[in-house]
């Protein structure tokens, strides 16, 4: 075992971990944050996706120890600290961008990562940069619409509610 | 105006919140003190006998608590099969055993053969891997029509043959039909294969299993789409325990398409290995492992003849189906090619005569069942893709073609012993034509063609049985359930309200839904209504989430509940404004007497009921709760037409889809905005069935897409937005609803939409190219293109 | 994944010395082999992770040439490689943005994925691969199918590409991975045109000298048209034949040159 230190959304952490300890079970099964989630063991689902040092990696594809003195950003620490939600957040739930949840966290953080780099993408824009998260249940139609919209453009005009 | 709460109305969803802040709790965040893991060894061949299997090694290995081997589990039942499908000739099917851990045996890649449960994943994983197993290779068996043949490899020894049943369905005298077909003017023939898939709901089964030896109680997390079915069978045919010893739990569940109604193994062997380990008991599947051990979907292989008169009129209909069951009976999977998908057949259309023909086959590959549609999207893709192909042989407009052969008349009795209670097929066909600009196709064709790509425009439609069901109807097909559901209706003594339900949320947002019902009939706020669901204990019972079933039963008992709950509060009302319970009128949350301005509001009266100093209790009991089971009267047949334009790389064979189009007629809608969703999900998952998707194993019987990394998942840029139209309305006229259901249609009406596209854009290029199977990838539509 | 010892040396000359060790390997950005872990299908007593050596990272270009370090991501390359362009477009579309974020160019070379993309790059740019202790011509560093020149406990330090004229990489998806079904890399320079085909061969990486030979004399599309590739040796599998391959190498062949201008 070895000690790792980092910081995650903004607060000190540190525990023991084997080198094979990947950062996403560092988040889930050492600190309980189990709002990232692991949809496979190929790092094609994204719905693991952190943001280390402001970059979206995939927490399942990383070594713990590989954050030692990392800055980690996680869907916990998206809400503001009186818990209510980012633009991002409210988008997903204003236009039902998501059903069973268990992509969510792995898509919120993702489309933060997009809107960081290109603050109004465009349709095209959006769906390539989800090549990596993969959602089961929403056919990405209210995904990417979400996202769109909480880049501050108008989707009235997209078909459907 | 669009309403702003209560039916009708598209609220924010409140489960949304958790979800979006990463508070869900899913099976996989559940850790119970003291939990030890299991790793189960699986097989990594198709088809062996045990000849030796020795865990002393492995026992002495780091961490290790204990290790079952099929040897644990002689005497304890297997995993049963829900439903019991009578031949054409009358006998039962073939029903072979299927052992927690394999007996002797192993009949497909990922079968388990031991588990190991230890102190760390990686331990239990360790020592699975130092299990010596000595496996005698036997053939596989993987094609259907090979395993049929005399003299083929038997999957279980103890059956006949691999043929698990021989079915019909419809017409029956052989002669009729063959008669009808040599009557016809034209008949248009097509073989065709609705390839196996993994329905892939994103979160990977888990069960946790947690046993008390202080008051004996058995606790199961797991993720289920019907916890109150999982403990029933566990209880009653698998473990054999009491039932009230038992509580079944599955919280926030990560998707579920029909893979996660079925009772798996691993949650029998998580219940038993708590009590026999004293330690809680922990699975987690990877990716990997869900892949070959998550019930699959579709395989069949058909053929289908439909015979048109002179005038195009469907005159007769024939279908031969090889349906694959995989190794073992899945929980429902008998039910899918027969009840599921013949009695489908029909589809929108007055045929006269039907007969549909289904043997089904066991192989050494993963059992296969239920995935959103289950049956009705075989059916569908099987009967829009032959009319498809049939317009154009005859020369007529496929559109024009489905609306001379609709269903106009109801009730209508189909041949396939269903009863159509209501629908409107031109209405969703007109509806449709608008959505999909049909009018405007030939200009963007010709813009493709400037393009140099080749586009095409297809149509179908699709019917569904949803709803399930009539218990005593699927009683007599040999279904060994009821297929009612229950809710209860708790009203505190505040006002607000606990509606407990045996429907399962994972997705559908009946959360958020649910009570938009309850609360339009009181009239109060729908905050003050809350769902509770998916814990054995707080529910009375629920036949759980599937068949597109949860407003239109689950939800049907709710509203009965909900009118038993105002009965109640108007003889409270009346008894406190004394007068009669006749007079009583319940509006805004406030009760009236008729004709005077005598009120009381909900609260009072709900105060009344627990606080009853001034109450009638000679006449009712206090408190204020109610129970309703509901067992619908027919099925519900939500029904509509898809339309898809595609554009075909000429050079490559890539097809793209460029719009998609739905019209769907649910009956009435509570929440459109969810009601959206479910339909655009299932659009994304036919197309995923139509252009990518498709679980493949080799002679071997290995699996070769056997990970995302070769089963194609469609991903954000394989789809494009839809339009979604709902406006054509033909409420289900017996439930009290009117609802229909809606979370499968997507996935069953897209699949011939983008066949048909394609095979239209292919034509519109000089390409006469009749059909090409799913998944209609770049590679085979060039090679269709090139002969 | 089995256990591991974890160190993260500072310098090439302590990674070197790290890897001495028997059964330690390089770790780049894990993409590749934190999977392959997880599968058990590798055993590794000691991962050394590269991503710790600042002299491994980061883009320039001098005299004609462009030098990617070892240990530099996908996503640095797609937004530094501008000297370079049709590079930074093919990475720029390696996985996806969080792929990109970690997963390095000495780590897909080191692989050397018959479906990878930057090999492709490598082989048709007449790229030349710095290790710790040798430059290796592209020519002779790709030997088949996941198999390289490096040998054991070899660090790839980094890349150098003579900047063409013009190139441009045409990336075919096979649709469940989203790696390259067929991957074709054109690139023209002074002294002739390069192609190397990706995803399609038994042999991985190759070049096809018959496109170059053509296109070397006239850099047309249509120079092409007449060359056909032999499907023998071409992969075969569930998401494309031997003859689709083949087909598509020169579809995509074409579409660069095109594209390439
Ligand atoms: C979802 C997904 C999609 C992907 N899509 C594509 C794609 O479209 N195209 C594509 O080309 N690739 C793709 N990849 C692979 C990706 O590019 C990997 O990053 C790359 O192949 C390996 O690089 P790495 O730095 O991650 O290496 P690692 O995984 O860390 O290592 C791979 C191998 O290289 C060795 N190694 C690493 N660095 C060095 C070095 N500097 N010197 C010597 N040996 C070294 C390691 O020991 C190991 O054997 C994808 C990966 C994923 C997970
Ligand atoms: S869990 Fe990380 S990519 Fe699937
Ligand atoms: S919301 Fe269920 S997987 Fe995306």
């Amino acid at each position: 075992m070895t000690q790792v230190s980092m910081t995650v959304n903004g607060k000190a952490v540190s525990g023991d971990v084997e080198g094979r300890t990947l950062l996403s079970s560092f988040l889930r099964d050492k600190l309980g944050m189990t709002g990232t989630h692991v949809g496979c063991d190929t790092s094609q689902c994204g719905a693991c996706v952190v943001h280390v040092d402001g970059a979206a990696v995939k927490s399942c594809t990383m070594l713990a120890l590989e954050a030692e003195g990392a800055s980690v950003d996680t869907i916990e620490g998206q809400a503001a600290a009186d818990g209510s939600l980012n633009a991002i957040q409210q988008a997903f739930q204003d236009h039902h961008g998501l059903q069973c949840g268990f992509c969510t966290p792995g898509m919120v953080m993702s489309a933060a990562a997009l809107l960081k780099e290109n603050p109004k993408p465009s349709e095209s824009d959006v769906r390539e940069y989800l090549e990596g998260n993969i959602c089961r249940c929403t056919g990405y139609h209210n995904i990417v619409k979400a996202i769109m919209a909480a880049s501050g453009q108008d989707v009235s005009a997209i078909a459907a509610e | 105006m669009p309403k702003d709460s209560g039916i009708g109305a598209s609220p924010k969803r409140r489960e949304d919140v958790r979800f979006l802040t990463g508070a869900g709790n899913y099976t996989d965040d559940i850790n119970v003190n003291g939990q030890a893991y299991v790793h189960f060894l699986r097989s990594d061949v198709a088809h062996a006998k045990i000849n030796g299997l020795d865990t002393s090694a492995a026992e002495a290995m780091p961490g290790v608590v204990r290790i079952f081997t099929g040897a644990d589990f002689e005497g304890v039942g297997g995993m049963p099969c829900g439903w019991q499908v009578t031949d054409r000739h009358g006998d039962p099917m073939q029903e072979p055993p299927h052992p927690i851990l394999a007996q002797g045996k192993v009949r497909h890649v990922g079968d388990p053969i031991a588990a190991v449960v230890a102190d760390s994943a990686e331990q239990a994983r360790d020592a699975a891997e130092a299990i010596v197993l000595d496996l005698e290779e036997l053939p596989a068996v993987v094609n259907m029509k090979a395993a049929l043949e005399d003299g083929a490899t038997k999957v279980h020894d103890d059956l006949t043959s691999n043929l698990c049943y021989d079915w019909v369905l419809g017409e029956t005298d052989d002669a009729a039909v063959q008669k009808a077909f040599d009557d016809a003017a034209h008949v248009t023939t097509l073989e065709l294969t609705n390839q196996r898939l993994v329905a892939n709901p994103m979160e990977p089964r888990v069960a946790v299993g947690d046993y008390n030896r202080g008051t004996d109680e058995h606790t199961l997390y797991t993720t289920s789409q019907n916890p109150h079915v999982i403990r029933l069978l566990m209880c009653a045919f698998v473990l054999g325990l009491p039932e009230h010893k038992v509580r079944v739990i599955a919280p926030d569940v990560g998707g579920g398409f029909g893979t996660k109604i079925f009772h798996y193994a691993e949650e029998a062997f998580c219940t038993f290995a708590a009590k026999a380990c004293n330690r809680p008991v922990k699975w987690t599947a990877s990716r990997s492992e869900a892949f070959l051990s998550d019930a699959q979907g579709r395989d069949h292989v058909t053929k289908i003849e439909l015979a048109l008169d002179k005038d195009n009129n469907f005159t007769a209909l024939r279908t031969n189906t090889l349906a694959n069951m995989g190794a073992y009976l899945s929980t429902f999977s008998s039910s899918v090619p027969t009840w599921l998908h013949g009695t489908l057949m029909a589809g929108n259309y007055k045929t006269p005569v039907i007969q549909v023909n289904v043997k089904a086959v066991f192989t050494t590959t993963v059992p296969v069942d239920a995935y959103r549609g289950a049956g009705r999207p075989e059916a569908t893709f099987q009967l829009e893709r032959v009319i498809d192909k049939a317009a154009r042989e005859v020369g007529v407009d496929p559109v024009a073609l489905r609306r001379q052969n609709f269903v106009t008349e109801f009730p209508y009795d189909t041949p396939v012993a269903l009863t159509y209670d209501t629908g409107d097929y031109n209405g969703t066909m007109d509806k449709l034509e608008v959505a999909a600009d049909f009018a405007g196709f030939a200009a963007r064709r010709a813009e493709s063609e400037k393009n140099g790509k080749l586009r095409g425009l297809g149509v179908n439609c699709y019917i569904e049985a949803c709803g399930i069901a009539p218990s005593n109807v699927v009683g007599m097909l040999g279904a060994r359930a009821g297929l009612y559901d229950a809710a209860t209706v708790r009203v505190n003594a505040t006002g607000s309200i606990s509606v407990m339900v045996g429907a399962h949320s994972h997705g559908q947002g009946h959360e958020t839904a649910f009570p938009q019902v309850v609360a339009e009939m009181i009239g109060i706020d729908e905050s003050q209504v809350e769902i509770v669901h998916g814990d054995t204990s707080k529910i009375p019972f629920g036949m759980g989430t599937y068949g597109s079933r949860s407003l239109a039963v689950c939800g049907s008992a709710m509203v009965r509940a909900t009118e038993k709950i105002i009965n109640k509060a108007k003889k409270i009302a009346a008894h406190l404004m004394e007068a009669s319970d006749a007079d009583i009128e319940l509006k805004d949350g406030v009760f009236s007497v008729a004709g005077t301005d005598k009120s009381v509001a909900w609260g009072d009266v709900t105060l009344t009921a627990y606080v009853p100093h001034n109450f009638p209790l000679e006449d009712i009991e206090p408190g204020l709760e109610e129970t309703a089971f509901y067992d619908p009267a027919n099925f519900t047949y939500p029904a509509g037409a898809y339309a898809c334009e595609v554009e075909v790389d000429p050079e490559t064979g890539k097809v793209t889809i460029e719009r998609f189009a739905a019209a769907d007629d649910f009956g009435n809608i509570v929440n459109p905005m969810i009601v959206d969703g479910q339909v655009h999900g299932g659009i994304g998952q036919g197309i995923g069935q139509a252009l990518l998707e498709n679980c493949v194993y080799d002679d071997s019987g290995q699996l070769l897409s056997a990970s995302y990394m070769d089963y194609a998942m469609p991903r954000a840029d394989d789809v494009p937005f839809y339009t979604v139209d709902h406006s054509s309305q033909t409420p289900c006229t017996h439930n009290p609803l009117g609802v229909k259901g809606c979370g499968e249609a997507g996935a069953i009406g897209s699949p011939p939409a983008v066949v048909n596209a394609v095979i239209d854009a292919l034509q519109s290029g000089g390409k006469d190219v009749g059909h090409i199977d799913m998944p209609v990838s770049p590679a085979r539509v060039w090679a269709a293109m090139n002969g | 994944m089995y256990n591991f010892e974890f160190v993260k040396p500072a310098s090439v000359a302590d990674a070197v010395a790290a890897l001495g060790e028997e059964d330690a390997q390089a770790l780049g950005g894990g993409q590749t082999l934190i999977p392959t872990l997880k599968q058990r299908l590798a055993a590794p007593s000691k991962l050394v992770s590269l991503s710790g050596i600042a002299e491994m990272k980061g883009v320039s270009a001098a005299d004609g040439v462009l030098s990617v370090g070892g240990a530099t991501t996908h996503g640095t390359v797609a937004a530094e490689a501008g000297a370079y362009p049709a590079l930074a477009d093919l990475a720029s579309h390696i996985g996806d943005p969080a792929v990109r974020n970690r997963g390095t160019i000495g780590g897909s070379l080191a692989n050397n994925d018959p479906s990878a993309c930057y090999p492709s790059a490598a082989l048709a740019s007449g790229a030349t691969i710095v290790t710790n202790a040798r430059e290796i011509a592209a020519d002779d560093y790709f030997q088949g199918m996941f198999t390289t020149a490096l040998e054991e406990g070899e660090i790839i330090t980094a890349v150098k590409f003579p900047i063409p004229e013009a190139a441009n990489y045409q990336k075919f998806l096979q649709p469940a991975s989203r790696f390259a079904l067929v991957g074709v890399f054109v690139a023209k320079y002074a002294d002739g045109v390069r192609v190397a085909v990706t995803g399609a061969s038994e042999d991985g990486v190759f070049r096809w000298s018959e496109a170059e030979a053509a296109l070397s004399k006239e850099f047309r599309g249509d120079a092409l048209m007449d060359l056909k590739v032999d499907p023998a040796n071409m992969i075969g599998d569930l998401h494309g034949t031997k003859e689709y391959r083949a087909h598509l190498v020169g579809v995509l062949t074409k579409r660069a040159v095109v594209a390439a201008g």
